[in-house]
């Protein structure tokens, strides 16, 4: 079988009836609350056809596009972290049985879920958190369960987002590796079709239930100029040189006193991000004494109770937080994980609520003047 | 504590100051979860529920409502005395409620509009929470409590563990619960951020911004809300009135209404 196929728009439906046949839940993008969010969806019909969004640091709107595309739109309001993570999860229950205590263990989940629209910067930070949850020494059986079964049907982006800064990152535009497909979108004046790289065993099977024609150079020059043309009107950037370096000798720089002042300490922007993987624990109790549950639960280096301990919380002071943040993201992660903990996907620029920009961020650090003009945006508070 | 109890259920006591009654009647709501907590607990005094009105001391005291007379005050202290823990609950307990807005103004104008005959009426200038006079164990916010809430924290002092109550923002709540966030996508003025956790983002679920019931979170940065807001086109007086509402004499709240006042 080729390793690069044309999958016509109208037969798009049939993948998502292989992947269901295969016994896959399939996740994809979808309309919601005037955003474009990931969620359960069942068909093709189900995808944004038609909209987009646009992006600036605190702000997102939902658009019409002039076209029919279905993935013209860029980084949802959350990633896909939600499910290979969730957001809540009991982890055991314990019953007292008169003087013993019997431990049920959760069960880990069988779910299979194919992932329809997997961006490239998206597709990195899974491999970000696989790191991190399936490191030799320490293993995460519910995300490895949830991960080991996932199916990825990338899509690369046929535009860059206003908070987008993959290039940078050396995260996309393009999907390189990891998947079990990579669809690129292509719209025509004549013809709407996908150009579908196959990335595994797996999704040449799927494939193989698919009706899908042999692709010929045009048509893979085509997809290729249009990532191309992604990268190059990529507007946001990050200076990447010497950056763990860079935060790791201005822990002390005035900057974070100026970040402190507009940041809110909500946490968003540590949700919201694909990479970031703190949880706590919190255990309940039933009124009668006899039952008692543990949960994960997502937490925040925004929080007071992140770093509470004996005594107090020692990161007291909001530029604290915001320092953790930064700092943990761009430089210790690289120390810790051998790879950054940004990706670039802006979605803490998008949705910080008064859009505090990572990027601008690391430039005031280094000395540079923040861009105003343009499309970099302005840069918000008091 | 120990000496307090009988039948070696904790003694348990509910009161109320100036209020709506909606806290107490959360707890009355609590209908499934009320036969536990009434297997678990003695409840000796709450009279909005039962005529069983027994004397104290009591080992948890659970009170509602603000401070608003010299009566009041008096009457708080008694209270404080006899009780080994005392839970404060709602917004009026903890910030001097939504009748705080009083607060602002001259007391005396009111009673001599309102009153026939103002002579009878012994009132403060100001109404406070339970926390100003006596000490307070635990404060349970919210405009009205979450029902879920105050068992948990009842459970908590059962058990002698730490209550799960958050106090950092709704929005870590709303991105949990996965909702859109209205301010960012819809441009909908939200105190989520500067707001403690506890109702679990209901009104951006509803696609409505955040009233604050449950007052100032962990560490608000008001002024940079506030900013905010002014952005997305709010006046002076809409950011002054959105920091006044339930809780609008706890703190940070007042300081950043009063900013915008004139
Ligand atoms: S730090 Fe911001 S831009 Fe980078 S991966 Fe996280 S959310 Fe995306
Ligand atoms: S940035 Fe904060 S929330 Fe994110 S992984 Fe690091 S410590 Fe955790
Ligand atoms: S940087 Fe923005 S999103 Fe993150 S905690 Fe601060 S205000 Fe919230
Ligand atoms: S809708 Fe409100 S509470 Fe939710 S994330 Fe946005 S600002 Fe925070």
């Amino acid at each position: 079988m080729d390793t690069t196929l044309k999958l016509k728009i109208n037969n798009l439906p049939q993948l998502f009836a292989a992947l269901q046949s295969r016994g896959y839940t399939t996740v994809g993008p979808t309309l919601r609350d005037e955003a474009i969010v990931y969620d359960r969806i069942d068909s093709a019909d189900e995808l944004p056809i038609g909209w987009t969004d646009e992006q600036a640091p605190a702000t997102y709107r939902l658009k019409k596009r002039d076209d029919n595309a279905y993935f013209g739109f860029n980084a949802t309001p959350q990633s896909w972290k939600r499910y290979l993570y969730p957001p809540q999860r009991k982890l055991f229950s314990i019953k007292k049985n008169g003087k013993s205590l019997e431990l049920l263990e959760e069960k880990d989940s069988n779910v299979k879920y194919a992932f329809i629209g997997v961006r490239s910067c998206e597709l990195n930070a899974i491999m970000v958190q696989d790191k991190v949850f399936n490191s030799n020494e320490y293993k995460d059986d519910s995300y490895n369960s949830i991960r080991k079964n996932l199916f990825i049907a990338a899509v690369n982006c046929t535009q860059a987002g206003e908070t987008c800064f993959c290039v940078s990152m050396k995260t996309g535009p393009k999907a390189r590796s990891s998947f079990d497909l990579a669809l690129t979108e292509v719209l025509t004046e004549n013809e709407h079709y996908f150009v579908v790289e196959i990335g595994s065993e797996n999704g040449a099977s799927i494939m193989a239930q698919v009706d899908a024609a042999a692709v010929n150079e045009n048509e893979i020059e085509e997809a290729d100029k249009i990532i191309r043309q992604t990268e190059s009107t990529m507007k946001r950037s990050m200076e990447t040189a010497d950056l763990p370096e860079l935060l790791s000798e201005n822990l002390e720089h005035p900057h974070w006193d100026e970040v402190a002042k507009r940041c809110l300490t909500c946490g968003n922007c540590t949700m919201v991000c694909p990479t970031c993987f703190c949880s706590t624990v919190e255990d309940v109790t039933d009124l009668a004494g006899q039952n008692a549950e543990r949960f994960r639960r997502w937490d925040s280096c925004f929080t007071m109770d992140f770093s509470k301990v004996a005594g107090g919380s020692f990161r007291i002071s909001p530029k604290s937080r915001y320092r953790q943040w930064l700092t943990h993201k761009l430089s210790s992660w690289v120390e810790q994980f051998g790879t950054s903990g940004c990706v670039g996907c802006g979605r803490c620029i998008t949705w910080c609520p008064v859009g505090i920009d990572i990027t601008a961020e690391v430039q005031a650090i280094r000395g540079v003047e923040t861009q105003s003009e343009g499309s970099f945006g302005q840069q918000k508070g008091v | 504590m120990s000496g307090r109890r009988r039948s070696g259920k904790p003694k348990v006591a509910v009161f109320k100051f100036a209020s709506c009654d909606g806290c107490q009647l959360s707890l009355l709501d609590a209908e499934e979860e009320l036969l536990g907590v009434a297997e678990a607990i003695d409840i000796a005094f709450f009279p909005e529920a039962s005529r069983r009105m027994l004397k104290g001391p009591y080992d948890i005291g659970i009170v509602e409502g603000s401070i608003t007379t010299p009566n009041d005050v008096e009457h708080i202290r008694e209270i404080r005395k006899s009780c080994g823990a005392l839970i404060t609950i709602g917004a009026c307990a903890t910030a001097g409620g939504i009748q705080a807005l009083r607060n602002w103004k001259d007391i005396k104008d009111f009673i001599r509009i309102v009153y026939t005959s103002p002579e009878y009426i012994s009132t403060l200038d100001r109404s406070l929470p339970i926390g100003s006079f006596v000490h307070v164990d635990f404060e349970l916010r919210g405009c009205p409590i979450n029902k879920y809430q105050l068992i948990e924290v009842i459970n908590a002092f059962l058990h002698k563990r730490k209550p799960n109550i958050h106090t950092h923002s709704v929005c870590v709540d709303c991105k949990l619960k996965g909702n859109v966030c209205v301010m960012v996508a819809h441009g909908t003025p939200c105190l989520g951020p500067v707001t403690q956790s506890g109702c679990g983002a209901i009104c951006p679920a509803y696609n409505r911004g955040c009233y604050g019931c449950y007052g100032p979170m962990e560490s608000p940065n008001t002024s940079a809300l506030a900013g905010q807001f002014s952005e997305l086109g709010e006046t002076r007086r809409d950011i002054s009135l959105a920091f006044r509402g339930f809780n609008a004499y706890a703190e940070a709240f007042r300081r950043e209404s009063e900013a915008h006042e004139k």
